[in-house]
Parts: structure tokens; sequence; C-alpha cells
């Protein structure tokens, strides 16, 4: 069934149950994947997925909502009606409404219709990755965790108003994630994933280049003593801690009270007014992007902190309408409607400002600490009260030589970090959650074991 | 004649559905496969969400899907679908086989029909009509966020009740036919205090599985008591000083140690991957001698027991650590074949659209000796963990995890809340660490996700005592 046969069945079943105001965001994806052993294929997969989730208003303008995988007459039948049974214990706090702009024009990225190269392509790549990998240099024993894959999927949104917008799209990813070992010294891991819309544009040679690097430079180690450092943040660790404490500009989690942020943050200052910080959904490097989100509302760049200072939080449909704004195309769909950023981009301000700019990763002699990655945010992070205590890889820095620090983890607050941001550095890089430059920050705690 | 021949050409829950099944393993067998399973799922889930005095979430959910795994030699082709037509099935077996380029026609074994059916859902098909409704749910949820309310530092309530109701047929050309109903049910309650600059949050969750009336035995204001006084004890707690300390972890959640640390590793795909530190430790000494541990699907209304798992074997008990030596792994189907590690019924996946994989279920350090007194009077500078946050293991067997509740230790007694505390280490260096387990062994319910999904899983223990771990703080 496609997706306007899907619109029809729903106008059948809900005019056949009475509902007069419904609308729906479905999924259909087909995926192939492929993971190796030594040079052996481990697992090959494919699956084709179809997810519906249909949300209906009752009399009382209250919302239920159903979400199925059954996606034949019945199922839609069955899913509407558990929908509308499940309106009754709809929110009655907090209404929800069609997003004003569902019928908004969409921006769709261009990019070139990819077809499935099919498994064996995908694993002959991969197969000849791996070997490259393990050749690249002898202390590489195992790549653990690798895979290729790609994925080609539609999504729609169409409401009973007459909302009914789709698009297509392909993607591909390749991980490779090495094991290195040497004698009398504990195993060292690292990685590196490289995204594309198709198997063709991911730069295979630069993720194996990559991930042998950064693993082959974990190899000579040292514990750390605990104590506070001068830090530079990757651009991919800085993108990962602001993910982390998105909620600060999160009007769900402002009203659920679970921000650090209230109704009245904007304007407030956080950081250094050389830094800037955006959600741009659409920017041309994110291979993820979609033109809308779960209630249709197109996606657009939106500017989080301007000068240091919170500028817009990011919406959906009723939380917009609560703060007395417009939705910002960051929703999801359910019978509490999610919020959450798309792609995000962190850059330094225009103007000059009071930076430490002889910090530069590439040429400072001083100590410092580099942290490259971020590790276990789950366990690690507490959004609510703005704490992290977070392992991760990375490196000493002590008059021009690096070591690579053993096992550590750094802690502290986020208000406390964006605060103490001592340089932002020029250059942009792009990494697969968003674009950063390098971000020092002065005096932050680091627990090792030395 | 008309209804039975739709029938017979597509999978039909609550009827038999041996002859297509049987069909659609001959056609796999005849074109080369050395094995084939076919896993076929039908769920019916729901979710209710409370926050302060409002329901705000009521999400019902359902579907159904079919998940065919074929072996070749030591290879194996997965493929997921939600159409269960004869056709449909037919056609992910087609793939399957054309995924693994078999061109070889001869196979391993013979598949001579499916075996009698062992049916574990007969005694359970009623339980979707004595699950609580949502009304029940609803009504209990609000009791419970207004018993949060208990001062005024309590600026966020939340009550959430979520029940998953799995019916699954597993069928396989070693002759496997199995079929059976698993129901999981959790009810959690949060809370986020603040005073000031302070904050703190408190939480817990309860789960049971294939126990359709647990929900309504909870005993809701006994947890938002302990969650309340929780969140009231770390308000003003100061953040821990880092650095190498004694700890003690309690019983229940603080379980996860075991699980994070050492569970991972002894799970066969880690050995497959050449990531576990324990791989040719069998019959070795890998912990202190006052460790046993136990993995072990069989525990009742336990959150992470079985009646069969997701390839169809039965759950045993498996004792992993006897006195600190290591006897056995986790195993399913793909570790055996590739690791000659012994299947132990813990072949487990989140859905249909995950091949299963080997998985923990009720993982636990089983009782000592001491009492938790004895424990914390014997450091005279350390840390009691009484709530234990998630954690993580990483490629090297690294592992964190945070403490969600602490308490120095000073000269044998518990002093001040501390929080921010992380605690990291190496299973292999801090399985030798344990050298005290209490006499009060309890178990948790807990979500783990890896290579096959989300599975529920419960983890255990009695209080323990790790001679020195290293603290992360500020």
């Amino acid at each position: 069934m496609d997706s306007k046969e899907i619109t029809t069945q729903i106008s059948k079943a809900a005019e056949f149950l009475n509902v007069k105001k419904w609308d729906y965001g479905a999924s259909f994806s087909n995926d192939y994947s492929v993971q190796v052993d030594k040079g052996d294929a481990k697992q090959l997969k494919a699956s084709q997925k179809q997810v519906l989730t249909i949300r209906v208003w009752n009399e009382s303008n209250l919302v239920g909502i159903t979400t199925t995988s059954d996606i034949s007459e019945s199922g839609i039948k069955k899913a509407l009606n558990q929908a509308n049974i499940a309106s009754d214990f709809g929110n009655k706090n907090e209404s929800t409404e069609f997003s004003p702009l569902a019928k908004d024009p969409i921006k769709v990225k261009e990019f070139k219709k990819k077809n499935p190269v099919g498994i064996k392509k995908l694993l002959m790549l991969l197969r000849e990755a791996e070997v490259k990998l393990l050749k690249s240099h002898e202390s590489i024993k195992s790549v653990p965790y690798n895979g290729l894959s790609e994925s080609f999927f539609e999504r729609v949104y169409a409401n009973s108003d007459g909302a009914f917008r789709s698009f297509t799209k392909s993607q591909a990813a390749l991980y490779l994630y090495a094991r290195a070992e040497e004698k009398n010294k504990k195993p060292r891991s690292s990685g590196s994933v490289k995204l594309g819309y198709g198997v063709d544009d991911i730069d295979i040679e630069s993720c194996i280049k990559e991930a042998s690097n950064k693993t082959i430079s974990h190899l000579n180690y040292s514990p750390i003593k605990t104590e506070k450092y001068l830090i530079c943040f990757s651009p991919e660790a800085f993108l990962t801690i602001i993910n982390a404490f998105s909620s600060m500009f999160n009007a769900r989690s402002i009203l659920d009270g679970v921000s650090l942020s209230n109704k009245n943050s904007i304007g407030e200052k956080l950081s250094t007014e050389a830094l800037n910080i955006f959600d741009d959904g659409l920017h041309e490097k994110n291979i993820s992007s979609s033109p809308f989100d779960g209630e249709g509302t197109p996606t657009k760049r939106l500017c989080l902190i301007n000068k240091g200072k919170i500028k817009n939080f990011i919406h959906s449909e009723s939380t917009a309408r609560i703060f007395k704004t417009i939705p910002t195309g960051h929703a999801g769909l359910g019978s509490k409607v999610s919020v959450s950023p798309d792609w995000i981009v962190v850059e330094k301000s225009t103007g000059d400002y009071d930076l430490k700019k002889s910090l530069n990763h590439l040429n400072y002699d001083g100590e410092f600490v580099y942290i490259e990655e971020l590790n276990a945010i789950h366990a690690g992070v507490r959004a609510s009260q703005g704490s992290f205590s977070l392992p991760f890889d990375g490196w000493l820095y002590k008059k021009g030589t690096k070591i690579s620090i053993e096992s550590a983890t750094v802690a502290g607050d986020i208000k406390y970090l964006l605060k103490n941001i001592v340089n932002i550095e020029s250059n942009q890089e792009v990494t697969t959650s968003g674009v950063s430059p390098h971000i020092w920050v002065d005096q932050l705690s680091i627990t090792g074991d030395a | 004649m008309l209804t039975s021949q739709i029938k017979s050409n597509e999978i039909e829950f609550g009827s038999c559905n041996k002859d297509l099944l049987e069909e659609i393993i001959f056609y796999g067998i005849g074109l080369g496969a050395d094995f084939i399973e076919i896993f076929i799922e039908n769920t019916d889930n729901a979710s209710v969400l409370a926050e302060e005095d409002y329901i705000t979430s009521v999400s019902p959910s359902f579907g159904r899907g079919a998940g065919i795994r074929i072996f070749k030699d030591k290879r194996d082709g997965f493929v997921s679908t939600n159409d269960l037509s004869k056709h449909g099935l037919m056609r992910s077996v087609s793939q399957a086989i054309e995924m693994l380029d078999i061109t070889d026609k001869r196979n391993r074994e013979v598949f001579n029909g499916l075996n009698k059916h062992r049916d574990y859902s007969l005694s359970k098909k009623t339980w979707i009509n004595e699950v609580p409704s949502i009304h029940e749910i609803s009504a209990k949820l609000l009791v419970s966020t207004k018993s949060l309310k208990k001062n005024n530092k309590i600026i966020t309530r939340k009550g959430s009740y979520s029940r998953n109701l799995q019916e699954v047929i597993i069928a396989s050309s070693d002759g496997t036919y199995a079929s059976d109903i698993r129901l999981h049910q959790t009810v959690g309650l949060n809370v986020i205090a603040s005073d000031a600059q302070y904050r703190s949050n408190g939480s817990r969750r309860f789960g049971s599985s294939g126990m359709p009336n647990e929900f309504r035995y909870w005993d809701h204001e006994k947890a938002a008591n302990d969650v309340f006084e929780s969140s009231m004890n770390m308000l003003y707690a100061d953040y821990v000083d880092a650095g190498q300390m004694p700890v003690v972890l309690a019983n229940k959640f603080g379980g996860v140690i075991f699980h994070e640390a050492c569970g991972h590793l002894l799970e066969t795909t880690q050995i497959e991957r050449g990531t576990t530190p324990f791989e040719n430790k069998l019959n070795e000494k890998i912990a202190h001698e006052s460790v046993t541990a136990i993995d072990e699907g069989i525990s009742e209304g336990s959150f992470g027991s079985l009646s069969v798992d997701d390839e169809g074997m039965e759950p045993e008990k498996s004792v992993l650590i006897k006195d600190g030596i290591l006897k056995k792994f986790i195993s399913d189907r793909a570790g055996e074949l590739r690791t000659g590690h012994k299947r132990t019924g813990s072949g487990r996946r989140q859905n249909y659209s995950f091949a299963a994989a080997s998985r923990m279920r009720n993982t636990y350090i089983a009782k000592g000796e001491y009492s938790k007194e004895d424990l914390i009077s014997s450091i005279n500078d350390g840390l009691y963990c009484k709530s234990m946050g998630g954690g993580s293991v990483g490629a090297t067997g690294q592992f964190n995890f945070a403490v969600e509740e602490g308490y120095l230790i000073k000269n044998g007694k518990l002093t001040k809340p501390v929080k921010g505390a992380t605690l990291i280490g190496e299973a292999k260096e801090v399985m030798p660490k344990i050298s005290m387990c209490g006499n009060d062994l309890e178990l948790a319910p807990g979500f783990c996700g890896s290579i096959s999904g989300s599975v529920n899983v419960t983890v255990g223990q009695p209080h323990i005592k790790v001679d020195s771990i290293t603290v992360g703080g500020r």
C-alpha cells in the first residue's frame, strides 16, 4: 500500500468511526548491511520495515494515538479505532493542534538518486576495507566492530486538513573500529564512521586511515594525575556535550521542568560573546536531513545562541503556542510530542573578543588535555542538574609532545564549561553529528589513575 | 474451503502453522541452507505517563513481523519483514540465500520436519484480559504522583507504566517448533527536587514478567517514599572528590557493576569478536574466591525470565563463576557454532527485526556471609554507592557507571551524601578486588541494550565490597 492509498484508507476508516480530525506519520524502509570477521562474511542483514502512527482528535479535542507495523486495511482500521479509544485519556492540561506550518512549502535538498549496490558489493567493499585496516599497522589485530550499510526510505506526513508531504531518501554508513594489542600493554581501540547518500559517496580510504591513525596513536599511553587542566575539545567531543545538554534550548524540557533554562531565559548570557550555536537540519553536509518534522513543520536553520546569549528555543506545535511563537521543525509525532535538535553548528561569531588566540591545538606548546571523544554519555550526563562525569579518549600535551591518556574521566558543569570557554578556533570541522571548531575550556576536573 | 486456503497462505497466531512453516523451511533447505530459523512475532503494547496531576500520554502500539535467519557454514544471513504471507516469507528466504551467495546445494544437516509443537502459551492466553486496563493504570499512576508531592522542593513528579505483550512462534530446521506468550510490565517513579542552586533527582523502577496482576499489588506509597527520601538526601550533597578508594555497592541494582564489567564479557558474541579478556580463561581464577556469579532465566516473575528463549531453547541456570573460577560462557546458537560453547538458552532479541544473540537474563552475584554493616565497618575512608545509574563497557573491557546516590564512609561509618561519582575500571582488574559479599541478595529489573537490541534483564547482588576502584568526581 503506498502513501496515497494509506491516506485514502485512513480517511475512509475515520469517516466510518465518525472521527473528523486526524493526522498520521509513516515511514517505509529497506535496509541492507554486512559485517565481516577476518576476511569472512559474518552477518548479512536485510530488512523491510513499515511504521504508521495515527493521531485522532475526539469531540472534546483530546488526542489519542496508536502506532503499528500492520499497514493492511484491517491494521489501519484497528489503529484508528485504538487511537480513538486512547483519545479518552488525552492530555486535558495541554492541547495539541495541527502545525500551522504543515502546508508551508518545504525545501528538499537535491541529491543524485541512489540505487542499492547490493549485499555482494557491500561485502566486497567491507572485506577490502578490513584487510587494509589490518595491514595498516602490525599491532592492529582485529576490527571487532565493523559494518557497511545502505538504507532506502520514505517518510510521509498527512492530515485531515489536506496537508500531505513526503520525501524519499537513501543513506549509507561505514564504521570501522579497530583493536590494537602490543605485548605487556593493555589493548587499545578506536574507530571511524563515515556517512553518504550512497555507498559510492563514502570515502572508504579516509575511514580506514582515520581508524588506523586514531588506534595507533593511543598505543603508547600513560596514566594522568587527578587535577584541573586546560582542555581542548575536538569538534566531535564539543558537539557531544552540546547535544547532551540540548535540553537548555528545548521548550518541551523547559515546560517539563527538566531543563536548566526557563521560559524567561531568552537573552540569558551563557558564554563568551564569541560563541554562536545554530541548529541547521538542512545543512548541506547533514546526510540525515529531513525537510519536515513529525508534525509536518518545515525544517529550518535556527539560532540557539547568539554572541553567547540564548536566542531561541526549539519547539513543537504545542510548545510554540504556549510560548506564543511558531513551531521550529523539531517535533516528533507522539501522544506527548517530543522535541529534539537536528544538526548543531557551532561557530565563532564575528568581532574582536577577549579570546586566548594563541591556543591552537596544532601548535600550542603549553600543557593541555586534548579530548578526542567522549564516551558513555547515557551514564555520565545529568542534563536536568547540568553536571557530567564522562570517560574520554584523549592525550596529554606537554611542550609539544603528546601521550595518550590511559583511562580518565572529565567532570564538570555545563554552565561552568560554557562560561569558561577561553578560545574558539577559526576552522570548523564537519562531523557525523554537526559542525564545530576546536573549543578550549580552562580548569576542568580530570580524574586519572596516576 | 476458501477460508482454509487463505489461512494456509498466511501465518495465523493461535492456529497451527506447522504445514506452512515446514514448507518454508523445506524451501530454504532445498536452496542449500545448512540451517533455517523462523521467528514470528505479534505484539500488543501500551504505555502511560502521568506528570504532576495529569495523564499526559497514553500510547498503544501493535505490530507483527518475522525474522528469518539462514546459516551456511559459519556465516549467517538475516532478513526481517512485516509480510507474514507465504509469499513474503518465501521471498525473505530467497533473499537470505542470495545474500549468502549459496551455490553449493548440499546441506550439513537434513530437515525431517518439525517436532511436536511445544506450546508454552497455553496457560497465558488470558493474560491480555487480566492485565490492568488503561483506566486502572491511569488512576494508580495519578495516586502515585500525588504521593510524591511531599514538600515544595519537589518541582517535577512523574509516574510511568509500560506493558509489552509478545506472542512468538519459533521454528527451525533442527525440528524446533515452539510458541509462547511473554508479558513484561514496568512502572517507574521520578522526581526532581530543587532549592535555589541545588538540584537532585530521585528515581526507581519496578518490573515483572509473566504476572498480569503484579501492577495491582505494587506498593506505590513505599516506592514514593523511597524516591522522595533519595532526592532529599542528595539535594544539598557536595561533589565527591575523585580518586582511588574502597567502595561498598548496595544490593539490587548495584549488580549493574557485574552486568557491565563482567557479564557482557562472558557472552559468546564477545569471544567471536575477540574483545573479552576471559576468552581462554575457562576453569581459571578470574575473580576473588568470595565471588560466585549466576545467569539464569528461570526465577518466577523476574524481569529476565523466559519459558523459552528466542531460538526455541528452554533457559538453564548457568553458574558462570564458582568461587572465583570461570565455569561457563553465555551462549546462543551462533555462539555455539562459532566458539564451541554449548547453548545456554540465552538467544535473545528485542524483536523480529534483530537476529538473536547471546544475552544475559537474570544475572547476579550469589550471597555471601557478611552483613551490610560488616562491609561498611571494614572501611576507613571510602564510598557507599546506595543507588546506581546506567553504565557501559567499551571494546577493551573498560567500564564505567554513574552513582545516583552515594555516601562517604569515614572510620567505618556512613557520613555525608555525595554526588557526581562515576566508577571506572576494567573487569579483569576489578573482579579480583570484590573481597566481601553480603548475605542480602536482591534483584532489580532493567533494560540492556546490545547487539540484538534492548532486552529485559535482571541485575542483582548482595552488598559487596570492592577493595579499590577509581572514582571519577571533581
